[in-house]
């Protein structure tokens, strides 16, 4: 027998929901402005730098970095075995360390390719950073107030999975930034998160409830929680493959002697370190996928008796699964690291995106009683 | 950023005797034998690029089967979509796209993928194993170019003579996972190789295999699996034979003989329904089925329960609580009085709190055979216009109402029937809303007399019963298996970091040991530049001299080693400093 249902406390939580979207929201014009002022500094810096030295921009440091990693695989005498270590046409694929120092990468100008915080302060972003980790603050309350007025993990539903699901994605996010100096992804994020929120109050909102049978178990905590950490993840990924789809692009216009139109950009790494770390995310998302659809399957074996039977939920997460191990694939592929594996990761969030939203809500199969 | 990639593949110029695959494809098409045609198409097959676009192909090919109704999930939605929808709905048959998974184009995509991926697997495993028992590779001339690199310099007083110097690291690399093989450790410019973390592409390889083990273990389960579903009223008992089930579904290579006469009998079937949310008032929110088992006929018996998510398993097989539903008592007598039927019949479910329709078959009526169809209502309210409807899942206000028939039920030719409808084109009406007699309505307890002295009906009382699932799988178990064993080697394959380590020390004419090093990642390895770090704290640690004293190249710098273009390499060297054992005019001496 379930724990029983507590209405107050559900009120509360949405109460904090609330609260938190406005703390976002604070947080995402933080970020805009930072976004906004920095490119307009960093403008400017340049604009000096271009005056005092019109002529000698050719310094020699600037070399593309693929000539670097093709000399190192080369002189290494590993030249030889490596086709005999798997297919011909694996590439050797860049690892960042050879793409740290981003700057020299086509010669646009770029942040650290390391993401690693610079000396430079930034007022607005540290502003926005605070006020996303009170936001996170407040969302985690409301989680928990829901959690603790259902009795049961937060996420049985469409309204639980939105606003659980955003809060794990601002709290990963967070988490990241203690690390690495993530915060060009800022507004993307939260912004996201806001737009969860907001779906969630406005267009799934359900009371505390208990949960229908089939989803009492624990593999609804194990299941459901590493999928929404991986999608969290591949949120990540995807800002940082479409920036970097940008950034390439950007990077070679510039190259080409374009003018550069996108000075934004100037805060975020180059392409070639956006694609190293979120190729390093997205291998931890694909473990998690892949424990997603494993625990999945067992657990439909425990609920409905049979592991697989391709239901449209069981289709769209192979899909997921399939898209990522080609990304992953891309990625060892001579002619698609790069653009291309970019592309793949942006698709295989638009999947993610898809499996939650329209499969969840327009078709019909047996995990359509999530609560609509 | 694909000229990374191009610099590569012009760099890693074919020698003779290379594979096709070395050899742009469109060249290496005209004039080929049956022979070389089979390896070219091998090679293609088995290229990097033909498993990522059969990759992807199978991704794509999967949506369809979530866009359209499938058949092995609900063959009369499908029937129905193809009337529904005349103009296409054929066309979709012919396709397959009804049958999606099964269908040929998509077995075509996913065993040419496959085969792809045993043809990739094979050669690799073995280039491993080889690369595994052979030698590290030999020390490059110039470690200077390796994306990590770094010198030391032990001074004189230490007494470390070369060759004691590269022992010594070598004793350190080996002691840190690294297989390491000494070269020339008596000449003058000692040196070692060192390679680590061929899990790496163990673990790959792992990964790849187990794919194929999984596959293996879904079909193997299509072949011998079976299975059956069965609806138990309270007291029934389930016999694992054929006649047992209501429905069942054999595997291609199933034999009835390896059925386990075991049994299940319902004893009591619980719900519980949400008495406190309002939006979900009255939902069901827990199942328990208590149940006795017993592993075969003479097996003593065993108390279980059988809840939602939580199977009972028996005999090879696992039983499932799928569904559930009232099943009232009743008790027909014909119209010579004796009894025609008695006990429970399954109400099936067709609407809200547990609205179900009710059909009741009596062959065994004399002289003539009755027929009764109606509705089952736990608790019954009626509109002002005379509708009604179930208020309330639990049994408050049971109510049965029933129209009634007379006639031959057509059973006796032996055509199997379904249960849950009555046809009623060769039968008399007796009882309905627009006859005299008006339709049939009873609470448990009451009885009706049925009109022209056909008979009497009489509602007893009423039982629960639950749907079970009975499946037999043999390849789950190995489907699991292999699916952890490929999680296993996908994060070996993805944390594991393979690298190569070489060091090379020569004695300045001054007396002090110089060392140099250099490190190589094979594949994605971020902490690299760590590694060499940690390798280089352990040797000044060994040597007792400041890990700082000559500072490895600065990361940031855009002149280090790591990035020498072809012109630049000079300026790389005069960054590093000058006591330099190996560089470019260093001894070209290797091994
Ligand atoms: C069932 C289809 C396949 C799936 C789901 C799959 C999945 C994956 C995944 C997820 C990885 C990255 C993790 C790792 O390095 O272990 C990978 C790597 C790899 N796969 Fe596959 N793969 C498949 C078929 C193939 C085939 C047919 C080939 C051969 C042409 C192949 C060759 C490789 C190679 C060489 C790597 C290592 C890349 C590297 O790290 O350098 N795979 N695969």
């Amino acid at each position: 027998m379930p724990y029983g249902i507590n209405e107050t406390m559900g009120q509360y939580s949405e109460l904090f929901m609330l609260l938190a979207a406005g703390t976002y929201t604070v947080a995402f014009i933080a970020f805009a402005w930072d976004l906004a002022r920095s490119s307009k500094a960093l403008n400017a810096i340049d604009l000096r730098a271009a005056q005092a030295s019109k002529a000698g921009t050719e310094d020699g440091t600037r070399i593309p970095v693929a000539a670097g990693i093709a000399t190192a695989a080369g002189s290494a005498g590993a030249r030889g075995e490596s086709r005999l270590a798997g297919p011909a046409d694996r590439a050797e694929r860049p690892t960042s360390a050879s793409a740290s120092g981003g700057n020299a990468a086509g010669g646009a100008m770029t942040a650290d390719g390391d993401m690693k915080y610079a000396n430079v302060r930034r007022a607005p972003a540290r502003v926005a950073v605070a006020l996303t980790v009170l936001g996170a603050l407040i969302h985690g309350a409301g989680v928990v107030t829901r959690a603790l007025g259902a009795g049961r993990v937060p996420w049985g539903n469409m309204y639980e999975f939105l606003t659980t699901g955003a809060f794990v994605a601002v709290a990963v996010f967070l988490l990241v930034l203690i690390r690495r100096d993530l915060r060009f992804l800022g507004t993307f994020v939260v912004g996201l998160a806001i737009v969860m929120l907001v779906a969630a109050s406005v267009a799934y909102w359900t009371p505390v409830g208990h949960l229908v049978p089939a989803l009492q178990s624990y593999w609804l905590i194990i299941h459901v929680s590493i999928a929404v950490l991986s999608s969290a993840l591949f949120t990540l990924t995807f800002a940082m493959s479409a920036l970097q789809l940008v950034q390439s692009h950007r990077q070679k216009t510039v190259a080409a002697g374009g003018t550069d139109k996108l000075g934004f950009m100037r805060l975020v790494p180059s392409a070639l370190s956006l694609e190293n770390l979120s190729y390093r995310i997205n291998a931890i998302a694909f473990i998690g996928w892949t424990f997603t659809l494993m625990f999945g399957a067992i657990w439909a074996e425990k609920a409905w008796g049979r592991f697989w039977g391709w239901d449209t939920k069981e289709v769209w997460t192979f899909v997921i699964w399939v898209v990522y191990a080609g990304y992953l694939h891309a990625r060892a592929t001579r002619g698609w690291t790069g653009t291309r594996a970019a592309w793949l990761s942006i698709v295989g969030y638009l999947c993610v995106v898809f499996n939650f939203t329209i499969v969840n809500q327009f078709f019909n199969g047996l995990h359509s009683y999530s609560g609509l | 950023m694909s000229e990374r990639v191009n610099i590569k593949k012009k760099s890693s110029s074919p020698e003779p005797g290379t594979k096709v695959s070395d050899v742009k494809a469109d060249a290496a098409l005209p004039a080929l034998g049956p022979k070389e045609m089979f390896r070219w198409a091998w090679t293609q097959l088995t290229s990097m690029r033909t498993a990522l676009f059969l990759l992807l192909l199978l991704a794509v090919a999967a949506v369809p089967g979530s866009l359209f109704p499938q058949r092995p999930a609900n063959p009369a939605i499908v029937t129905q979509y193809i009337k529904d929808n005349p103009s296409y709905g054929e066309l979709l048959d012919t396709l397959q796209l009804y049958d999606v998974y099964s269908s040929a184009w998509f077995s075509a995509i996913y065993l040419l993928l496959f085969i792809s991926l045993i043809g990739c697997v094979v050669p690799r495993a073995i280039a491993h194993y080889k690369a595994m028992r052979s030698q590290p590779p030999r020390t490059p001339k110039r470690l200077s170019r390796l994306p990590e690199y770094g010198t030391l310099v032990v001074p004189a007083r230490a007494g470390l003579p070369a060759s004691d110097a590269i022992h010594s690291a070598a004793g350190l690399l080996k002691k840190r996972g690294y297989r390491v093989e000494v070269r020339d450790d008596d000449g003058a410019r000692p040196s070692l190789g060192a390679e680590r973390g061929f899990l790496k592409e163990v673990g790959n390889l792992v990964f790849h295999t187990s794919l194929i083990g999984v596959l293996v273990s879904v079909a193997v389960g299509g072949l011998f699996g079976y299975s059956g579903q069965r609806i138990l009223v309270e007291g029934d008992t389930f016999v694992n034979t054929l006649v047992g089930y209501d429905q069942f579904t054999p595997g291609t290579n199933f034999e009835a003989s390896r059925l386990q006469p075991y049994s299940i009998q319902l004893d009591k079937f619980d719900i519980t329904f949400d008495r406190e949310s309002e939006g979900k008032f009255g939902q069901p929110i827990d199942f328990t089925a208590a149940v006795t088992t017993k592993e075969n006929p003479d097996a003593p018996a065993r108390q279980e329960t059988l809840k939602v998510n939580d199977p009972v398993t028996l005999g090879g097989t696992s039983i499932y609580l799928t569904g559930n539903g009232y099943a009232p008592v009743v008790t027909i007598r014909d119209g010579a009085g004796n009894v025609a039927m008695q006990g429970p019949v399954v109400a099936k479910l067709q609407g809200d709190n547990y609205y179900s329709s009710v059909v009741i078959k009596v062959p065994d009526a004399k002289p003539d055979q009755l027929g009764f169809a109606g509705f089952f209502l736990p608790t019954a309210f009626v509109t002002d216009e005379g509708v009604s409807f179930s208020g309330d899942p639990e049994l408050f206000n049971p109510q049965l109402t029933l129209n009634s028939f007379y006639g031959d039920l057509g059973l006796d030719d032996g055509a199997p029937q379904n249960v849950f409808e009555l046809d009623v084109k060769d039968l008399t009406p007796l009882n309905a809303r627009n006859l005299d007699a008006g339709g049939i309505t009873l609470g448990p307890g009451s009885s009706y007399t049925l009109p022209d002295g056909k008979g009497t009906i009489s509602f007893d009382g009423v039982k629960r019963y639950i749907g079970v699932d009975i499946h037999h799988n043999p390849g789950q178990l190995y489907a699991l298996i292999f699916a952890l064993l490929a999680v296993a080697g996908l994060i070996l394959s993805l944390y594991v970091n393979r690298r190569r380590v070489w060091v090379r020390t020569g004695t300045h004419e001054d007396g002090r040991t110089m060392v140099e090093y250099g490190l190589l990642a094979r594949g994605e390895d971020h902490r690299l530049a760590a590694e060499a770090a940690a390798l280089r704290k352990l040797l000044a640690e060994e040597w007792q001299l400041d890990p700082d004293s000559a500072p490895p190249q600065p990361e940031s710098s855009q002149q280090t080693p790591s990035h020498p273009g072809e012109n630049s390499s000079g300026s790389g060297e005069t960054a590093r400093p000058v006591t330099t054992p190996a560089g470019p005019t260093g001894p070209e001496k290797d091994q």
